[in-house]
């Protein structure tokens, strides 16, 4: 026993360092997440001095500032915060439980099947609010377990799985594109936001879905961190040290589908935050601990700077899908290159 | 060579038949076609009664319903043009990359051509049919060659799956490119959003004749390469072995399909798993001899198209639902199909 202590020691220390670590780097990002919102609120297309942003935020009336800062930028901001947490969040988990960074809901049908539902409930059925986020989740849950189910053959095979949800995700765009086409007034706006994904028109209200949401969800999620982390290591060896493996991967689908679809319900399909936010937050961590929360800041931060620069740093104004969009397109290619000569994980 | 093309693919020798069947079957298609063909002339939003039909192919275009006749010729011609070219190109690419999953949607070849178009009228102004279909067939080039060498990296070459990957992951990221590259132009937008759906409706002999000199040496490459593909379905150390210079025949084989694909999107738009469905079906009914199943590829292409065209004008009337959308329903469960009947290694 004696023996072992310098090693139990070195371990502990190993670990605290790695906690410390992931600490430092969570409290780093919510910095950069914080001073996105700051700048959001206060440099728009005219500057208002952060005390006035601060007195308006405690309830102060200023007039005109108020309603620039109320009424146009916050409700802009939270939702890109909360809509860029619940895509990277619930982006990430899908790409840990079946361990590829290929295998994200934006790519493998999920996105597309809540986006669908959604453009339906609005256009076809004329409804609002919370019943379109319900939708949403239901034609997202249906679709992952469609996915999975045709992708089940003798086991998973992560190739086949995210083949067949291309496929799945090909028919739901098509359905998209219908709708659309033949809304009975088509406006561009619109549309753009269901093809890429926009916080345009955004206001404080949409903000209570996606927040229940994320703290629904996303809270069980975080929850099952561990347990999560045990299925990167294969179904088998999850399954030796104590987890769950059919129930945990049901939970995590349905928390995952949960998020995304709310958030596509909003803010439609942000074009790659989900996809992105996983692997860019591996690169942070570089191993120190756990993935979850580091993506789920990595997508507001994405979501946040790309809005920030489709409305102000672009010549014209872009729907931060867009700039999400051509962001997430090289690295798509990459990924694809990367993932065929090596065989790759995140 | 039948003996050695036997042993090499078992599984079709059950559906190979003898010429004759097979004749039989190609008239049975063209008899098919040209039902197709009238329907497409008869049916639409507006009902003609049958005067009026032979009055327009007379050339007439007194009454509305004359008229209308009138438009729907030129969408007709069109929608047989594109199928036939679409499901001759897939055919082509599934025999050239040795690949089930192999179609011009699906290894992004579509969408190269779409974005190549989409980047020339929106940053450089282009709007003559001629640069439209160049830079269509460029774009088809390089995607192509771009998602052949991408696909074959790592162990095991091209394997199916792997193709399929990284052509559908390259024509999700052409795809947002496009629309971030369309977006900033909203006097544009809306034309090209429709236009990148896929369809054929508002075909006007002005857009189709430009592109018919790239389809017929399209056309005319690809069936010429029917026995090449025949010598590369053997794997190719037996082509080389049989004297084929491999590489020299995929580059020709491939120019065929990168005609016919980027010639066709540059006027319908992207139009994706046509390309796959119809070999296949081919396939099953004639076996796999490519001196066969090209030009029957092309026919049933053409059908296929054409029935898909007429159905979207069915379902949805008055409406109607471009045809992009209406081959997409129907050819990706096939897609999917195909993907779970492959046996897979995890990447």
């Amino acid at each position: 026993m004696t023996e072992l202590a310098p090693t139990v020691d070195l371990i502990i220390n190993s670990r605290r360092r790695r906690a410390g670590r992931h600490a430092v780097l969570l409290a780093l990002l919510i910095a950069v997440v914080l001073a996105l919102f700051g700048i959001t609120l206060s440099v728009g297309q005219s500057f208002t001095p952060p005390v006035e942003v601060i007195r308006v935020l405690i309830g102060q009336d200023l007039p005109g500032t108020s309603f620039t800062v109320a009424q146009l930028r916050l409700p802009r901001a939270v939702l890109s915060i909360l809509a860029g947490m619940c895509f990277g969040l619930g982006g990430v988990a899908f790409q840990v439980m079946l361990r590829n960074p290929l295998a994200s809901p934006d790519i493998i049908g999920i996105t597309s099947g809540a986006g669908a539902a959604a453009v339906f409930a609005i256009v076809v059925l004329s409804m609002t609010g919370p019943m379109v986020s319900i939708l949403a989740v239901a034609a997202g849950l249906c679709v992952a377990v469609l996915v999975y189910g045709l992708s089940f053959r003798n086991g998973i095979a992560g190739t086949r799985l995210i083949l067949v949800g291309i496929g799945m995700s090909a028919m739901l765009q098509s359905v998209i594109a219908y709708i659309l086409s033949s809304a009975p007034a088509w406006s561009l706006q619109e549309a753009m936001r269901w093809l890429t994904g926009s916080v345009n028109g955004a206001q404080l209200s949409q903000a209570l879905p996606l927040f229940l949401a994320l703290v629904l969800f996303g809270g069980l999620l975080l929850s099952r961190t561990r347990d999560l982390e045990a299925l990167q290591l294969g179904d088998d060896t999850a399954a030796a040290l104590g987890v769950r493996v059919a129930t945990t991967r049901m939970l995590i689908i349905v928390c995952a589908v949960g998020m995304i679809a709310t958030a596509t319900a909003v803010t439609g399909p942000i074009a790659f935050v989900a996809f992105l936010a996983g692997p860019i937050a591996a690169r942070i961590v570089r191993g120190n601990g756990s993935l979850l929360l580091p993506s789920a800041l990595v997508g507001a931060i994405l979501v946040l700077a790309g809005d920030y620069v489709g409305q102000l740093l672009l010549p014209s104004r872009y729907p931060v899908g867009v700039v999400t969009g051509a962001l997430g397109a090289p690295y798509l290619i990459f990924l694809i290159v990367r993932v065929n000569r090596t065989g790759g994980s995140l | 060579m039948t003996g050695i093309h036997e042993t090499s693919d078992r599984r079709w020798v059950s559906a190979a038949r003898s010429n004759r069947v097979r004749s039989l079957w190609f008239a049975g298609l063209i008899v098919v076609l040209a039902l197709l063909l009238a329907l497409s002339v008869t049916i639409g939003t507006r009902n003609v009664d049958w005067s009026d039909i032979s009055a327009a192919l007379g050339g007439m275009q007194d009454t509305i319903g004359q008229a209308a006749i009138a438009l729907r010729i030129p969408r007709t011609v069109l929608a047989l043009l594109a199928g036939a070219s679409l499901g001759l190109a897939g055919a082509i690419m599934q025999g050239v990359t040795r690949n089930p999953l192999a179609d011009p949607g699906i290894l992004g070849v579509n969408m190269g051509a779409s974005l190549a178009v989409v980047t020339g009228v929106a940053w450089f102004g282009m709007s003559s049919a001629h640069a439209y279909i160049w830079t269509a067939i460029a774009g088809a080039g390089c995607t192509a060659v771009f998602v052949y060498t991408i696909g074959s990296l790592g162990r095991g070459g091209a394997t199916p799956l792997k193709l399929a990957l990284a052509g559908a992951a390259t024509s999700i990221a052409l795809a947002s490119l496009a629309i971030a590259v369309v977006l900033p132009r909203g006097d544009i937008a809306g034309g090209i959003q429709s236009w990148q759906i896929g369809g054929v409706g508002g075909a006007t002999y002005g857009r189709i004749v430009p592109v018919m000199p790239f389809l017929a040496a399209g056309f005319a490459i690809s069936l010429l390469s029917a026995r090449k593909l025949n010598s590369l379905a053997l794997g190719d150390e037996l082509a080389a072995g049989l004297g084929e210079r491999v590489a020299v025949a995929r580059a020709i084989a491939s120019l065929g399909a990168i005609l016919l694909c980027g010639a066709t999107t540059a006027v319908c738009g992207p139009i994706s798993f046509l390309g796959l469905v119809v070999p296949h079906l081919c396939r099953t009914l004639i076996g796999v001899d490519y001196r066969w199943l090209l030009p029957f590829s092309a026919v049933g292409g053409a059908g296929l198209l054409l029935g898909a065209d007429i159905l979207g004008r069915i379902v949805a009337r008055p409406g109607e639902i471009d045809v992009g959308i209406v081959t997409a329903l129907i050819g990706a469960p096939f897609f999917i199909w195909i993907v779970r009947r492959q046996r897979v290694r995890e990447l």
